[in-house]
């Protein structure tokens, strides 16, 4: 479904990414795991087409196609969903008409039926109690007053509404208070099937307690240095994440031992 | 072989000569002497250039150029025409005119409360029935500026509404201009008179638009009188013409806890120039002052507000925002004034514009007068663009860039459509913004 090859990133002229390989099929769940400063959020934000970020090299294939051309609203109606570190506060637009509008432009360029109001109500209703959310959160606009859990419980609510195939989930987990979490991790792995493909990036082991991956990667200055299952991650918190050293080499003489 | 300039003052004045032979038995009317007075102050006046204060970034150079004819006879237009211009369940009480004239078999009246007149002013005068003395006098004590001088002095048509005291008025009463040029590149002067009576509540819905796309020029004048405890509701919809201008002067006079309320919308015109000046004349009125433009091409949209606390105890609220594409200007001049007798005035001003282009421009001026030294007066001005964070946001769930902008832009407005309380107006309103906003 995905491919990374050799992508080299560089923001403001730093290079940030230096050569990131990553292979994900469908049905499969992925956790990237790194110290602040890695590139882990860089990662996310290319996939879902952020424009400051200069590519310096490499590739990126989504189901066949060269994902770097995609505009970022033709990778969502592609299928690509990014849950926001930060999301961001939209005064003015309510969250029932952003959501409206996103789904219904998704299912237009997928030559779907757009849906009414009855139907779109239908459909946002079942998915608030997942997140355990209240109907009048839709009258409020885009994050406005959101406290920090409210923001990424909308993140997975929306991503709940419209179902990607590929989940980028950019450390939904910090901030987050223990029943948040599990309602965070609750809403992905109900997304979570053979056809569903979902991509962790995390500071931290605990959210992968609730949402278990198959893959482990760590990122270290702009490089996957390691890539295991999720025994990875437990070796990872034994060690006691000294992620501050920040040495490519002492970390992977770390995991090695 | 060139012509000598063009003289516009010279024009106007043979245009008033033509309109006074044209007027017959008329002129003889007390009415006319007022007409004439009004000339006479035209011609002391001369035409406003940018070296005068209240007209320094509005050049009316692009309006003298124009050969406007005396608008003389009327145009007729098809109860299909008018269709286009009405919003759903609004069309119970309506007045058209058209290129100023009054247009009978497109109006209506359905309100029959006792004791209220909602008519044309023309009928009003001609069926000798009198004004007023006290809003009579109104017509002079406006005179102090080139416009409404002109305005006076053409005196001819317009809307008349007399509230009787305690009357409620449910369904707003449509005042509609529409203008077509096409023919004949025509100046109007429009003159409205709107009386509310003690406790009475009125909400009225103007509009100007055009149906042809050549110029003209509606100069016009409103007077406004919300009495003690009356509540007033305007809504100014201004969708003139590109090529059209258009200079109105709305004169409100507020008393004792009366609250007036409006809205003000420009969407429309080459150039327009609005002087909405309120007159708080007793304690513990309540003004609420909403504005809304939205400039794209060449347009010129000048906002002169003057909200006059001259009594104790008053509140003021406005707020303006404005939207400005390609090369469009904006003009915002929010004068204040508190008099030595206001004390605990509260007054409050903003003003927001996002500019769109490196070559849009606002020129934005709050003015605070204040005399007294208990009172309580804020204003801001912002300008601003886009976030760029939003629009990525809206994109990445797979809305697309000219959707995610018009979102955007128009959420930045939102709150000013919010205030109409009419919803078949605000709707429709709300889309055609949005699509222009695309």
């Amino acid at each position: 479904m995905l491919q990374i090859n050799g992508l080299r990133v560089a923001v403001e002229g730093n290079e940030i990414l230096k050569g990131v390989n990553l292979k994900v099929n469908r049905g499969e769940v992925h956790a990237i795991m790194g110290p602040n400063g890695s590139g882990k959020s860089t990662l996310a934000n290319v996939l879902a087409g952020r424009e400051e970020y200069e590519i310096l090299g490499g590739e990126i294939s989504y189901n066949g196609k060269n994902l770097l051309e995609v505009s970022p609203e033709d990778r969502a109606r592609e299928g690509l969903f990014l849950a926001f570190q930060y999301p961001v506060e939209i005064p003015g637009v309510s969250m029932s008409n952003f959501l409206k509008t996103a789904l219904n432009e998704i299912r237009e360029y997928r030559g779907q039926e757009k849906l009414d109001a009855m139907e779109f109500f239908a459909l946002v209703r079942e998915k608030l109690q997942l997140v355990r959310m209240d109907e009048k959160f839709l009258s409020r606009s885009i994050n406005e007053g959101f406290s920090g859990g409210e923001k990424k419980r909308n993140e997975i609510f929306q991503m709940a509404v419209l179902q990607p195939q590929l989940a980028v989930l950019d450390e939904t987990d910090s901030g987050l208070d223990i029943d948040a979490l599990k309602i965070v991790a609750n809403g992905v792995n109900l997304l979570r099937g053979k056809n569903n493909a979902i991509i962790v990036v995390t500071h931290y082991q605990r959210l992968l307690n609730y949402i278990v991956p198959d893959f482990v990667h760590v990122l270290v200055q702009g490089q996957i240095v390691k890539s295991g299952d999720k025994k990875l991650a437990f070796k990872l918190e034994e060690i006691g994440y000294d992620w501050l050293k920040e040495d490519v080499e002492e970390i992977e003489k770390m995991v090695a031992a | 072989m060139s012509d000598r300039k063009f003289d516009a003052k010279q024009w106007y004045l043979s245009n008033f000569d033509i309109f006074e032979s044209s007027l017959n038995g008329s002129k003889n009317e007390p009415f006319h002497d007022i007409r004439k007075r009004a000339i006479a102050r035209f011609a002391d006046l001369g035409f406003p250039t940018t070296r005068h204060e209240e007209w320094k970034y509005t050049s009316i150079a692009p309006i003298l150029e124009h050969k406007f004819n005396l608008s003389t006879k009327p145009v007729a237009i098809t109860e299909t025409t008018l269709q286009r211009f009405l919003y759903e369940g609004s069309a119970k009480n309506i007045l058209v005119f058209v290129n100023g004239h009054f247009d009978k078999k497109l109006s209506r009246v359905e309100n029959k409360t006792k004791g209220l007149v909602i008519d044309n002013f023309k009928n009003v005068l001609s069926n000798g029935s009198k004004l007023p003395e006290k809003y009579h006098a109104g017509f002079e004590r406006m005179d102090d500026e080139t416009f409404s001088s002109l305005n006076t002095a053409f005196v001819n048509d317009g809307l008349y509404i007399h509230v009787p005291k305690g009357t409620i008025i449910e369904d707003p009463i449509v005042l509609l201009y529409l203008s077509d040029s096409q023919k004949d590149p025509f100046v109007a002067h429009p003159r409205n008179l709107i009386v509310a009576e003690e406790g009475s509540h009125l909400r009225l819905l103007e509009c100007y638009h055009a149906i042809s796309e050549t110029a003209y020029f509606n100069n016009v004048v409103t007077e406004v009188f919300v009495e003690h405890q009356a509540v007033v509701d305007h809504i100014k919809i201004q969708e003139e013409g590109w090529q059209a201008f258009h200079i109105a002067k709305t004169q409100i006079t507020q008393e004792r806890r009366s609250v007036f309320n409006s809205v003000n919308i420009d969407l429309g015109g080459a150039l327009i120039r609005n002087n909405l000046n309120v007159r708080l004349n007793a304690e513990n009125c309540e003004t609420h002052l909403f504005g809304f433009f939205l400039g794209t091409g060449t347009q010129l949209i000048d906002n002169h507000t003057f909200i006059d606390h001259a009594k104790p105890h008053c509140f003021s609220n406005e707020l303006y925002k404005g939207i400005l594409d390609d090369k469009s200007r904006g003009v915002f001049n929010g004068k204040i004034m508190v008099r030595p007798d206001a004390q605990k005035t509260n007054a409050l001003q903003s003003n927001k514009t996002l500019l769109l282009t490196d070559d849009a421009a606002i020129f934005a001026k709050p003015q605070l007068e204040i005399f007294a030294d208990d009172v309580k007066c804020t204003h801001g001005a912002t300008i601003g663009q886009l976030d760029d964070e939003a629009l990525f946001y809206l994109r990445a769930r797979g809305i697309g860039e000219n959707v995610a902008l018009a979102m955007l832009r128009y959420a930045f407005a939102g709150d000013i459509f919010e205030n109409i309380k009419i919803n078949s107006v605000r709707k429709a309103l709300a889309e055609k913004v949005f699509e222009r906003l695309k």
